[in-house]
C-alpha cells in the first residue's frame, strides 16, 4: 500500500553531525537536487573554525540548513521543521533551536552511555521522556549502512563513512527529491575509487528504500516549483559568484586580471574559483602574506592589470597601510573583505557586518576609498562587476564587502546573458609631450592610467604628496588641503545609482532599511509585517561610500528608520554623522545571521510607538 | 635594440638630487646612469620601485618609470608588476632597515620565487632617514641614538640570508668603485631570475667611515676579496682555502697560489657561496666582492606565463558564457 503524500508550502531543513561526518556535502547535494525541482531555496552552512575538532563534542558539531519553498525564499529560515542529527552531540548543539512538533531524525547507533556522557547528558534524551513533543525518528544509521555494505570488502569504519548518504537517502525519500543528479556526483567524486563509489550509491539506495519501505515513515512531502522569472538557473555562492563576477569584469574590460591573496576563512574559496579558471588569463599570486597579497595587486594595477586582493578583517588590518598608497597614487585597485567574527582573529567562521568602519576610516591620514556591499549570494556577482567599473572609471581603490553568511550561503541566480553585461572602457594614457600624471579629467576626477611600456611618458609617483597636476612631491601647505580635498570629492562624485525604496503603501511611517547579506531576514520580516496589515518601507544600500545621492531625502521621508547590523551599530553612526537623522538600531553580533521572527518584534517595538 | 642611442643624459630626471653632501648614494646613482644606455633598454620599459628611506629617493632621480612605495614592501609591488608585464626591467632600490628589517619577508620570498626582479639593497648599517637608529646590519655593541649602551642585536650577513633564501644570483659590490659596481650591474641584469646586489655605501652623516677599510686606499686592496670566475679568490696580501668543510682566508705567503679556490660562481652546490659570504666579519678585514652565486633556474613571471600559455593552449581561452552557465543548471519558462 502507498503511503500518503502531503504537501507543503515550504521546509527548513538542517543536517547536523561531526565536523567528519560530511554534512555540508549533505547539504549541498540535498540542496542542488532541491534546485533541479525548481523550488526556491536559501542556504546557510555552519562549522567550527577547527578542521576536526574532538570527535563527539560540541565543539565540533558542523551543520548546513536549507530553506526551500513555492515561492520567494529571502532567508535560510528562522527554526527548522526538521532535524538530522547524526550524534547526541549534534542533537544537543541544535534541539534549543526546533519547535515543538518538529522532526527529528538521529542516528541512534551513536546514542551509546559514552557518546551520551561526553556532551553531558545524564540520560538518553531517546528514553527519558525529553523528546515527546517532536516527532522523533530513531534510525539505526550506523548499523544499517554497514549492514547494506556487507557484501563490499571495505572494513567496518570504511563502510561506516558512508552513513551520511543513508540519511541523505531517507531525505531524498521523504521530500520527493530525484535521485540521479546525485547519483551522477557520487559517481564523477569517486571515479577512481570504486569501492567506495559503490557503498556511497549503496548506503543511499538503501536509505532511500529504508524510507519507502519501513513503517517509521509513514508521510512523504511534496513542495511545488517556486514561480520564478524566466531563465536559466544555477545554485550559486556569494563566494562563487563574486569570484564569476570578477571574472566577467575581466572580459568586458579587457583587463588581465590578477589576483594577489594569501588564504584566510572564510575569503580562501575566491582564491581557489580564481585559480581554477586560468584559462581566462587570470594569475593568481598566493603571496606570503597580506601586504605581499595587496602589494603585488597594485604593482599589476600599476602595469595596466586589474589589481585584486581578497581577504577577511584581519587581512584589512594588515593591509591599510598598502591601500592608503592606493589611495595617494589613484590606481585602480579592489580589496574584497569578506567579514568574519572579530576582533583578532574572532570567530573565523562565522558572520559579522563589523568591519566596515575599518574599511571606511581605518587608514591614516584623509584616506578616502568607495565601500560596496553585496546583499544577497547572487548580488555578490553583480556587486564584483560594479567594483570593477568603479575602480578601472575613477583610478581609486574600490572595498567590497561580503561574509560570511552570503559567502558560503547559497541561492538560485538567474544567469545573466553575458551580451547584457555592460562593457567596461579602459583607457590608458597615451605618448604625448608635458606629460602631467596628475592632470584631472573635469568630470570624473580620475587621474590618468599611465601604465609602464608607454614611451614619452616616464614619471615618478609615491607616497609622498603630490603636486597638483605634475604629480611631483610637494610640501606645499594648500597644495595638500587641496589635493587631501580633491581626493575626497573624487570619492563623493562617484555616480552610484539612487536609493530604491520598497513602500507599497506610500504612507508608512518607518523605514526598515539595511545593509549587506542582512537582505534576506529583512525582506522577510518585511513580508511578514505587511502580510499582519503593518504599513512598513524596506530600502537597502549597497553603496556606501558614496552613499546614493537620494539617501538624505529618503531619510528625512520617515519619522522612523529601524537599522539591524551584525554589529553595535557601524551604519547607523555614519548616517546620523552625515544626516542628522537619528537611526533606531537593532543589533546583535552573534555569529549568525538575524532570525525573521527578531526582525519582526524589533519592528513591532518601533511600529508601536 | 642597438639602434637605441641613449646616454646617461636621457636616464637623469630634472628633480635636484637632495642626499647629504658626500653620501654614498650619489655615486651609486651616477653609475646607475651611465649603465642604464648599455642595456639597450627604451627608457619606457624600464621600472624602478623602492620603499622608504634614503636609498629609496633613488627612482625620483632617474628619467624611467619608477615608483616611491611603501616601506619595506618594494619587492611585493614589484613582484606584481614584473609578473603582470614580463615585458619590463624591473629593479628594486631597497636599503638595509627596508629591505632586512621591515620588509624581510617580502624580500626572502621574492629571492626563493626567482621573480625576475634586480634588487640594490644599499647597505649603510644605519637608520639614515629616521636620523641614527642601529639597523639589522649595525655591528653588535653598536653606540647608536637608541642604543646608548650598545646595541645587543646579532646583525645579519645580507649575502647569507639572500643565498639562504634560495637566491639564485648575489653579489657584493662597493658605492664608490664604479667600475667595479657597472661590472656588477652587468652581471645582474644578464641573469634572468632574481638578482640581489649588495652594495656597502657610506652615510657620511650617521655612520660615516663604516666602509673605509674597504675604500681607503692603504687597505682596500689588502681587504677585499675578488671573485673573478676561474680565477684564484684573493686580496693583495690574503687568500681563500678549503679547511675541512669549510673555507678561510690565509695569508698569500704562507700557501702555495694552486691551493687558493678558483672561483665558480656558477657552482650549483649553494652551500659553496655560503660559505664565502661567511668570510667577511663585522670588522670587515677580509670582504669577497663580486658575484657569489650565479645558477639558471627559472624565473617566476615566465613560469607564470608559461602555464597560462600552456592551459590556454590545451583547452582554449575560457568561454564566459560557458562559465556562468558551469554546474548544475535548470530552466524556468
Amino acid at each position: 500500500m502507498s503511503k500518503p503524500i502531503v504537501t507543503l508550502n515550504s521546509v527548513v531543513i538542517r543536517f547536523a553531525g561531526d565536523s567528519g561526518d560530511g554534512m555540508q556535502l549533505t547539504g549541498d547535494r540535498f540542496t542542488m537536487d532541491t534546485a533541479s525541482l525548481g523550488n526556491d531555496l536559501s542556504t546557510l552552512p555552519n562549522y567550527p573554525a577547527e578542521i576536526r575538532a574532538p570527535q563527539g563534542t560540541l565543539l565540533g558539531v558542523s551543520s548546513f540548513q536549507l530553506h526551500f519553498a513555492d515561492h520567494h525564499v529571502r532567508s535560510p529560515g528562522d527554526a527548522p521543521d526538521v532535524l538530522v542529527a547524526m550524534n547526541p552531540a549534534a542533537l544537543k548543539a541544535n534541539i534549543k533551536d526546533m519547535p515543538r512538533g518538529s522532526t527529528i531524525i538521529v542516528d541512534k547507533d551513536e546514542f551509546t552511555s559514552r557518546n551520551l556522557t561526553k556532551v553531558g547528558y545524564d540520560a538518553n534524551p531517546l528514553e527519558d521522556g525529553s523528546l515527546d513533543s517532536y516527532k522523533v525518528h530513531a534510525v539505526a544509521l550506523t548499523s544499517m549502512t554497514v549492514g547494506a555494505l556487507s557484501e563490499l570488502s571495505l572494513s567496518r569504519k570504511e563502510a561506516e563513512r558512508s552513513k551520511n548518504m543513508f540519511a541523505l537517502g531517507i531525505l531524498t525519500w521523504m521530500f520527493h527529491r530525484p535521485t540521479e543528479a546525485t547519483q551522477k556526483f557520487l559517481e564523477a567524486k569517486f571515479a577512481k575509487k570504486p569501492e567506495i563509489l559503490k557503498a556511497n550509491l549503496l548506503a543511499y539506495q538503501s536509505g532511500w528504500n529504508y524510507g519507502e519501505t519501513t513503517e517509521d515513515f509513514s508521510t512523504s512531502y511534496e513542495i511545488a516549483p517556486s514561480k520564478m522569472q524566466a531563465g536559466t538557473y544555477r545554485n550559486i555562492s556569494g563566494n562563487t559568484a563574486l569570484a564569476l563576477g570578477l571574472i566577467a569584469a575581466s572580459e568586458k574590460s579587457d583587463l588581465q586580471l590578477f589576483l594577489g591573496s594569501y588564504p584566510i576563512t572564510p575569503a580562501s574559496d575566491i582564491l581557489h574559483e580564481l585559480s581554477k579558471q586560468k584559462k581566462f588569463n587570470i594569475i593568481t599570486f598566493q603571496a606570503e602574506d597580506e601586504i605581499a597579497a595587496v602589494g603585488a595587486a597594485l604593482g599589476a594595477s600599476y602595469g595596466g592589470a586589474l589589481g585584486i586582493t581578497t581577504t577577511s578583517g584581519p587581512g584589512i588590518a594588515l593591509k591599510s597601510e598598502m591601500i592608503g598608497l592606493g589611495v595617494m597614487l589613484e590606481l585602480p585597485l579592489i580589496i574584497v573583505d569578506v567579514q568574519r567574527g572579530g576582533p583578532s582573529t574572532g570567530l573565523p567562521t562565522k558572520t559579522e557586518q563589523s568591519d566596515l568602519l575599518q574599511v571606511m576610516y581605518g587608514r591614516n591620514g584623509e584616506s578616502p576609498a568607495v565601500v560596496l556591499a553585496a546583499s544577497t549570494p547572487s548580488d555578490c556577482f553583480e556587486m564584483a562587476f560594479e567594483a570593477v567599473r568603479i575602480a578601472t572609471t575613477y583610478r581609486v581603490p574600490v572595498f567590497l564587502l561580503s561574509d560570511g553568511y552570503i559567502a558560503n550561503g547559497s541561492e538560485p541566480w538567474r544567469i545573466p546573458e553575458v551580451d547584457s553585461l555592460p562593457a567596461i572602457s579602459v583607457e590608458f594614457a597615451k605618448t604625448q609631450e608635458n606629460f602631467q600624471p596628475y592632470l584631472r579629467d573635469p568630470k570624473t576626477l580620475a587621474r590618468p592610467w599611465a601604465i609602464p611600456g608607454t614611451p614619452g611618458i616616464e614619471h615618478r609617483i609615491g607616497g609622498l604628496e603630490k603636486a597638483d597636476k605634475t604629480g611631483g612631491i610637494s610640501y606645499d601647505p594648500m597644495n595638500h588641503d587641496f589635493m587631501v580635498r580633491t581626493r575626497a570629492a573624487k570619492i563623493e562624485g562617484i555616480e552610484v545609482p539612487d536609493l530604491i525604496v520598497d513602500d507599497p503603501s506610500g504612507d508608512a511611517q518607518v523605514l526598515f532599511l539595511g545593509w549587506g547579506s542582512t537582505y534576506g531576514p529583512i525582506a522577510t520580516a518585511v513580508e511578514g509585517l505587511r502580510a499582519n496589515g503593518q504599513k512598513i518601507a524596506q530600502a537597502h544600500l549597497r553603496y556606501i561610500n558614496p552613499f546614493p545621492k537620494n539617501l538624505g531625502e529618503v531619510l528625512n521621508k520617515y519619522p522612523k528608520v529601524l537599522t539591524p547590523e551584525m554589529n553595535l551599530g557601524q551604519l547607523a553612526m555614519l548616517l546620523r554623522s552625515k544626516y542628522m537623522k537619528d537611526i533606531v538600531g537593532y543589533n546583535m553580533v552573534r555569529g549568525l545571521p538575524f532570525s525573521t521572527a527578531e526582525l519582526i518584534e524589533a519592528a513591532m517595538g518601533v511600529l508601536d510607538v | 635594440m642597438s639602434d637605441l642611442t641613449l646616454t646617461k643624459k636621457d636616464f637623469t630626471s630634472d628633480q635636484e638630487v637632495r642626499w647629504c653632501p658626500g653620501c654614498g648614494d650619489y655615486s651609486i646613482l651616477s653609475s646607475m646612469q651611465a649603465f642604464l644606455p648599455e642595456l639597450g633598454i627604451p627608457r619606457e620599459n624600464i621600472v624602478f620601485i623602492s620603499g622608504i628611506g634614503c636609498s629609496s629617493r633613488f627612482p625620483y632621480y632617474l628619467n624611467t618609470f619608477g615608483m616611491h612605495s611603501v616601506h619595506g614592501r618594494a619587492p611585493a609591488i614589484a613582484s606584481g608588476l614584473a609578473i603582470a608585464r614580463p615585458d619590463l626591467t624591473v629593479f628594486v632600490i631597497t636599503g638595509d632597515g627596508d629591505a632586512l628589517s621591515i620588509g624581510g619577508n617580502h624580500l626572502i620570498h621574492a629571492l626563493r620565487r626567482n621573480v625576475e626582479l634586480k634588487i640594490l639593497l644599499f647597505n649603510n648599517r644605519i637608520y639614515g632617514l629616521t636620523k641614527g637608529q642601529y639597523s639589522p646590519t649595525s655591528e653588535q655593541g653598536k653606540i647608536t641614538k637608541s642604543s646608548p649602551l650598545g646595541s645587543l642585536d646579532t646583525p645579519f650577513n645580507p649575502v647569507s640570508l639572500a643565498i639562504g633564501a634560495e637566491a639564485s644570483f648575489v653579489a657584493r659590490t662597493v658605492d664608490s668603485d664604479r667600475k667595479h659596481l657597472t661590472e656588477t650591474l652587468r652581471a645582474a641584469t644578464a641573469h634572468k631570475g632574481s638578482a640581489l646586489i649588495e652594495i656597502y655605501q657610506n652615510c657620511p652623516i650617521f655612520n660615516d667611515g663604516a666602509f673605509d677599510i674597504v675604500k681607503d686606499a692603504d687597505t682596500k686592496e689588502a681587504s677585499l676579496l675578488q671573485m673573478i670566475d676561474g680565477q684564484p679568490i684573493k686580496s693583495a696580501t690574503h687568500g681563500v682555502v678549503r679547511n675541512g668543510n669549510s673555507l678561510e682566508v690565509v695569508e698569500l705567503s704562507s700557501v702555495d697560489e694552486s691551493q687558493l679556490i678558483v672561483h665558480d660562481s656558477h657552482n650549483p652546490d649553494p652551500s659553496y657561496a655560503f660559505s664565502l659570504s661567511r668570510l667577511s666579519g663585522s670588522t670587515l678585514s677580509h670582504v669577497p666582492v663580486g658575484v657569489f652565486r650565479d645558477v639558471e633556474r627559472a624565473g617566476y613571471g615566465s613560469m607564470v606565463h608559461e602555464q597560462l600559455a600552456e592551459i590556454i593552449g590545451s583547452q582554449g581561452k575560457g568561454d564566459l558564457k560557458k562559465l556562468l552557465h558551469g554546474g548544475d543548471t535548470w530552466e524556468v519558462h
